[in-house]
């Protein structure tokens, strides 16, 4: 039994190790000669549009595929209910409660790039959302000009100059890249800091703190998913993992320069 | 005397005029823009915004084995728009690499939908899901063969559905590559009478496919954008300009609706760039279609036949490949030779006018019931194809002077012109008012 198994996880290990080296690899390195191959094609120097820095190809597949999953048993499901259950007025009105809590967010942000306007915008909004909007549950800002406009602290480091780095799959949340990843981890802590006072100061209690906190994400994510057309695979197209990441590279680009 | 007179002038250039009396107000009189930029919201007709649909899969060939890589792709997917009472059914088939629920095929559905129609809508044979399930060679672009496919999908779906609708007779549309489709399959129910398909109307098909794909690569050949990576990204950045310029203006951002023809008002794109974006759009058809083929056929033709990728591994390499292949270089590298395997003594020749309507110009000719829709302009035709095609149709046939390829297929003149063809009872188009 022991021989067995010790025999066994070294080759488990090696198994294991091919798995991630098959996925590492140049395809057209391997297997039969083909018709075109990329040697005779593919220009390795040059930079085709297509390409992104994107060192960790094979786990951000395989999170890919992780996250059509969840999408199709938890989130979509999730997001049926929801929209079945509340009516579309009220979730129009969660939608814009939540997207209000994000303008400390876009304010900082916009401070942080030295994006006067963006301040002002994201003051604006938040004051007029929270006050007249009754706590941020109706949008009359963006009918008086001031149009929601997201500052992240991935576009902030972007706007320091600093690149993308290597494009990663972010299970649930999706496409992104270590700095923006970075990013989103930072203006989550600053999220849960300031809405923590917040609570604390209304309720004292830690755990209804946390009750709330939790509440908060999962509507969050269910509001978010809702507003989303995206489906996973609905393309039909075999590079639907390139078109993706194409698309999320540029729209950051754009996000960054304007 | 006078009425005689203009009934003369009308019926020596049949199809030429559109509807009388009615404005053909269509925006764009450069075929390319037309073709990039469809029809912008307010020429539109009102359509309803929801409507009962209902997606649906099938399994076309039980015993075949779907490679990994496609592990999301579980049946053969269509979609129904049912009535509540008895009605007529129409079958859309999708144009070269569209499916199902594309732009233009969800247009048409609620079109028809608002007219009283069941509406099955299926897609193109060129399309991945298409070829992975139910193409019974994976090779596809053959007309015939592909439409022959269409036919066994049709019987399929029809009778997954057939519990749920009442049906008074059929019809079949399509448009661009799906409009031959349709001919095809009609023709071939007029022999095995499977349906009885009572009317059939081809919106923008191409004449000789070998023709029209030649045309549609060239527009991105011919052009420095495809010379080069560099040049590529040149081409890519130009468009990030002027999308970027759009918001600018704009302050609002969306790919739907009217957002392009909102860059096209910030700035007109020269004819040159937009024929290019027409090329690269059909690019990434046949770039999906070729791949798809050559993985479920083992072709070697990027991808070696004894490699099973799965999900995780790069297909980056191939996108690169297939980006420097036209369609064109798969019917010689691929498709020739693999259908002159199956049939020896096959020609070239012989294999470029199978995949033309000329094919079938008897039953068209013949057939009371068949009906062009077609634009004078349309950038994938070959000199001569629209002329050839009003010859044949005569008074079916139907030309609006400009359109591009299917981009005015949502104008409401053009849209009403659709569905009058399938209202009206004779089918003929000078009885619709």
């Amino acid at each position: 039994m022991m021989r067995a198994a010790n025999w066994r996880n070294p080759l488990l290990c090696f198994a294991a190790c091919l798995l991630v080296l098959t996925a590492l690899e140049v395809p057209a390195a391997a297997g039969a000669p083909v018709k075109r191959p990329a040697e005779a094609y593919v220009d390795p120097s040059a930079q085709y549009p297509v390409d992104v820095y994107d060192p960790w190809e094979g786990f951000n597949r395989g999170v890919y595929r992780l996250n059509y999953y969840l999408d199709y048993y938890l989130l979509l499901p999730a997001v049926d209910v929801y929209e079945f259950v509340v009516p579309t007025f009220a979730r129009r009105g969660i939608h814009n409660f939540l997207r209000n809590l994000n303008e400390p967010r876009n304010f900082v942000n916009s401070l942080l790039q030295g994006r006067a306007e963006g301040c002002v915008n994201a003051v604006m909004r938040f004051t007029l959302n929270t006050s007249l909007g009754i706590g941020g549950l109706l949008d009359p800002a963006t009918p008086a000009g001031y149009r929601r406009r997201d500052e992240d602290f991935g576009q902030t480091l972007g706007v320091w100059g600093m690149g993308p780095g290597p494009y990663l799959v972010l299970p649930m949340l999706g496409p992104s890249s270590l700095r923006d990843g970075s990013g989103l981890a930072a203006d989550m802590a600053f999220y849960n800091w300031w809405t923590d006072m917040i609570i604390e100061s209304a309720s004292g209690s830690g755990k209804k703190r946390d009750l709330i906190r939790y509440g908060l994400f999962v509507q969050d994510a269910v509001d978010t998913r809702s507003a989303l057309d995206f489906r996973y695979f609905e393309t039909g197209s075999p590079f639907e993992y390139e078109l993706v990441r194409f698309l999320y590279s540029k729209w950051r680009e754009f996000e960054i320069r304007y | 005397m006078h009425k005689s007179i203009l009934l003369m002038l009308v019926l020596l250039v049949p199809g030429t005029v559109p509807a009388s009396g009615a404005a053909y107000d269509y925006p764009f009189v450069n075929a390319y823009e037309a073709t990039v930029l469809g029809t912008p919201s307010i020429y539109m007709p009102p359509l309803p915004e929801e409507i009962p649909r209902e997606d649906d899969m099938i399994t076309i060939f039980p015993e075949r084995r779907i490679p990994d890589l496609f592990w999301y792709s579980e049946g053969l997917r269509f979609s129904l728009v049912a009535q509540e009472k008895p009605a007529p059914l129409i079958f859309v088939v999708a144009g070269t690499g569209g499916d199902y629920r594309s732009g233009k095929v969800k247009l048409l559905q609620k079109a028809f939908y608002q007219a009283g129609f069941h509406v099955l809508s299926l897609s193109s044979p060129t399309h991945p899901n298409f070829i992975i399930h139910a193409s019974a060679t994976s090779i596809p672009g053959h007309v015939v063969e592909d439409s022959r496919d269409i036919y066994r999908v049709m019987q399929l779906a029809y009778g997954k559905v057939q519990e749920r609708i009442v049906v008074t007779q059929f019809h079949i549309t399509g448009y661009s590559l799906g409009a031959v489709h349709a001919a095809f399959v009609a023709q071939m129910d007029a022999r095995e009478k499977v349906f009885g398909i009572q009317k059939v109307l081809m919106v923008n098909p191409p004449v000789n496919l070998y023709n029209s794909v030649d045309i549609l690569d060239r527009m991105l050949t011919d052009n420095p954008a495809s010379d080069s990576p560099e040049e590529a990204r040149r081409f890519v950045d130009y468009f990030m300009t002027l999308f970027a310029e759009t918001y600018e203006r704009t302050q609002a951002l969306t790919f739907e609706g009217d957002f392009l023809y909102e860059m096209y008002k910030t700035r007109p794109p020269e004819e040159e760039k937009l024929g290019v974006l027409i090329g690269v759009s059909f690019r990434f058809a046949s770039r999906d279609l070729i791949f798809t083929a050559d993985v479920m056929t083992k072709a070697g033709y990027v991808v070696p036949a004894d490699r099973e990728l799965s999900s995780v591994d790069s297909l980056t390499p191939y996108f690169k490949v297939l980006g420097q292949t036209g369609f064109t270089d798969y019917y010689s590298e691929l498709f020739l030779p693999f259908f002159q395997d199956r049939y020896p003594g096959l020609t070239d020749p012989a294999l470029r006018e199978q995949m033309s309507l000329r094919g079938i110009e008897g039953f068209l000719r013949r057939n009371h019931n068949v009906g062009l829709l077609h634009n004078a302009d349309d950038v994938i035709m070959a000199p001569g194809e629209i002329d050839y095609l009003k010859e044949v149709f005569g008074d079916r046939a139907r030309i609006y002077p400009t359109g591009g390829h299917c981009g005015n297929m949502a104008h409401h003149e053009v849209l009403a012109s659709i569905v009058g063809f399938f209202t009206d009872r004779g089918g003929r188009w000078e009885e619709i008012q």
